[in-house]
């Protein structure tokens, strides 16, 4: 069949064109603007090509910033993923408790970032927090303003907390999609409870867990509010992570420049990242079939 | 391989089950001999999948119990029963290739490396998948997945029974007939107790050796293909089976005679006195047209089906069927139908009368 050409069509295009320019591209342009030109105000702009850019690159700040980033991505993927597909194996699968079980499952999902930060916040601490001060209280030293350690457990537990229910909530989704049939036949089969997880519970399971996957690393690649309001980035820069240094730099420095080449590459590590992730999944798939 | 006992045996999906409706299978005895090939026929929702998961342990039941030989096996689970079972839908593991599919249940009950691949190649030359074996099972069409799925039901040569349900509705018809001639050609070989579940009635006569007919929740008639023609128990067995089915009509028995409006039909037995609902029921095999025997009907069309011609005929406000040749010439003036009188059978309510010669 020969193909309809018609130059027309463009204009139906145009509308989506319009908005992701307004929302996505002209914004992203003016970092890139930033990126490479130094200003000392007054709207004047000079030439920097890509000095921004090597200097960043040759920054120990960054790169520190960028090690506890996939260091708490790991972390945090590695404690959820397995979670909530435990969580989600375990829920009724109907009736009132497993209405009652989403319900409860989606309530930390429908709390905002900056409330979950707050509630943390307090908890944890050592003087008027039930956790902080319980644990105080039976001899453990727990102080997240000051230990590295007890930061570092305070923002994985807040993040398990607040996230797992969404790798749960997928994972139960994939499984409710299992016809009986299946869980019958592999009875007749006589397969272990192992066997009826691996080989049809997982691959069922794969497709959701897959952007559940891709969901999560994104989130916390970009994670900052959260840290921020429980340890501002501390005890000195052990919390940091990328956005948290971003923020500093732009805001709190008015680094522009520095800030905008950052924002860069920040944006083309989590790009990049994102695509291995996709790509190898969907390769794992189609090995599969 | 065993002898399958139900004894009291029913079962309702609700909590707290009042009346015999609220049963989705009712109270029901039976034996299923050893290494005899059932068909377990009727209607969608009747109860025929309720029984085979009870069968097969799927399902606790309400009440009662099941022996298989001596032993009561009630409460036990699937795997303690050694049952193999077919589904409606194919269940295959999609990560797994064709192989490991049909080696799957016996590597989980620990059977030797040898004797499984011997069992593969010999399940995989039965349902003609030996070229596919070292592919994945994703992406298989459906029929050669219910394929697979048939192969792991019959890879044990050890089970105490195999239950099919309703296994060949997603495969092609040509490959359907195949198939069944090979489940067939099994039971002669291996003399499994087989329970094949089917609304198809023609599976159910070429499969079986005794056909069970489920209505309603209830058993309502055990018989071989013949029996079910010619003497159904019940009018749903009569109009279930044969195509069309039995003729029923609405009749008043007196003696050897039935009355409908007026005119009579000869019976070959005598009758006592019956209550409630009194029909008779022939065979439209059994009716025949002619232009001066018999009572009188209004032909309203003629169906030629090729090996013969199915009247549609109203009978005293009954519709009925009558099968005439496919060589016989039928003319306007052929406005009579008479009854084959050994062929004629009396119900009351629904079940047929035994008469007295």
């Amino acid at each position: 069949m020969e193909k309809t050409v018609n130059h027309k069509a463009w204009f139906l295009v145009l509308p989506v064109m319009v908005l992701v320019s307004f929302s996505a591209v002209i914004p992203l342009m003016t970092v890139v603007n930033y990126s490479v030109q130094d200003t000392f105000g007054n709207n004047q702009f000079f030439w920097a090509g890509l000095e921004w850019f090597q200097e960043m690159l040759a920054e120990e700040r960054m790169w520190n910033a960028l090690g506890r980033q996939i260091l708490f991505s790991a972390i945090i993927l590695a404690i959820e993923v397995p979670l909530g597909i435990f969580v989600a194996l375990n829920m009724p699968k109907s009736g009132f408790w497993s209405s009652f079980c989403l319900v409860l499952m989606s309530l930390p999902l429908l709390i905002p970032w900056n409330v979950v930060g707050t509630i943390w916040q307090i908890f944890g601490r050592v003087d008027i927090g039930l956790l902080g001060y319980t644990l105080e209280s039976i001899g453990i030293d727990y102080n997240y303003t000051q230990d590295t350690f007890a930061a570092w457990v305070t923002i994985v537990v807040m993040d398990v907390w607040h996230w797992t229910s969404l790798v749960a909530l997928l994972a139960f989704a994939g499984l409710k999609s299992i016809p009986d049939a299946y869980y019958q036949a592999a009875k007749i089969d006589q397969a272990s409870r192992w066997k009826v997880f691996r080989y049809i519970e997982l691959p069922k399971m794969a497709g959701v867990l897959m952007i559940a996957i891709l969901l999560r690393f994104m989130d916390s690649f970009m994670i900052y509010t959260e840290p921020f309001v429980v340890t501002g980035g501390g005890p000195g820069n052990a919390t940091t992570m990328l956005s948290i240094d971003l923020v500093k730099m732009a805001l709190g420095q008015f680094d522009l420049g520095p800030a905008a080449a950052f924002s860069i590459m920040y944006f083309l590590v989590i790009l990049l990242i994102s695509w291995v992730f996709y790509t190898v999944m969907t390769n794992l798939d189609r090995r599969e079939g | 391989m065993a002898r399958i006992t139900l004894d009291n045996l029913a079962h309702s999906y609700m909590a707290k089950p009042g009346s015999e409706d609220d049963y989705a299978l009712k109270e029901l005895n039976h034996v299923w001999e050893d290494g005899a090939a059932y068909a377990l026929l009727g209607a969608s929702g009747c109860g025929k999948s309720t029984l085979l998961n009870i069968i097969s342990g799927l399902l606790q039941p309400s009440q009662g119990r099941i022996l298989f030989d001596d032993r009561d096996v009630t409460h036990a689970a699937t795997a303690e029963r050694n049952i193999a079972q077919v589904f409606q839908f194919p269940v295959v593991y999609d990560t797994m290739t064709v192989r490991d599919n049909l080696a799957f249940p016996l590597r989980n009950r620990g059977a030797k490396a040898e004797y499984v691949a011997q069992r593969v190649n010999e399940i995989a030359r039965m349902i003609g998948m030996e070229e596919m074996l070292n592919r994945k099972a994703r992406g298989l069409t459906a029929d050669a997945k219910q394929k697979i799925s048939l192969g792991r039901g019959m890879v044990r040569e050890d089970v105490s029974a195999l239950l099919f349900d309703e296994p060949l509705t997603v495969i092609d018809p040509h490959m359907k007939w195949e198939l069944r001639t090979q489940l067939k050609g099994l039971h002669n070989q291996f003399g499994h107790t087989m329970i094949y579940v089917t609304h198809d009635q023609t599976e159910a006569l070429t499969f079986a050796d005794k056909v069970v007919v489920m209505h309603d929740g209830r058993v309502v008639q055990i018989g071989t293909p013949e029996e079910l023609f010619e003497t159904p128990e019940h009018t749903f067995v009569g109009y279930f089976i044969g195509s069309p089915g039995m003729n029923v009509i609405p009749a008043r028995i007196e003696g050897n005679r039935a009355y409908v409006n007026g005119a009579f039909v000869e019976l070959a037995q005598g009758y006592g006195a019956l209550e409630g609902k009194v029909e008779i029921g022939v065979r439209p095999e059994y009716a025949r047209l002619s232009q001066t025997e018999g009572l009188p009907v209004n032909i309203r069309r003629i169906e030629d089906v090729g090996r013969h011609k199915i009247v549609r005929a109203d009978f005293f406000g009954t519709d009925i069927n009558i099968i005439a040749g496919e060589d016989d010439r039928i003319s306007a003036d052929m406005n009579r139908v008479s009854f084959d009188a050994a062929h004629v059978n009396v119900y009351a309510d629904d079940w047929r009368v035994k008469g007295a010669a």
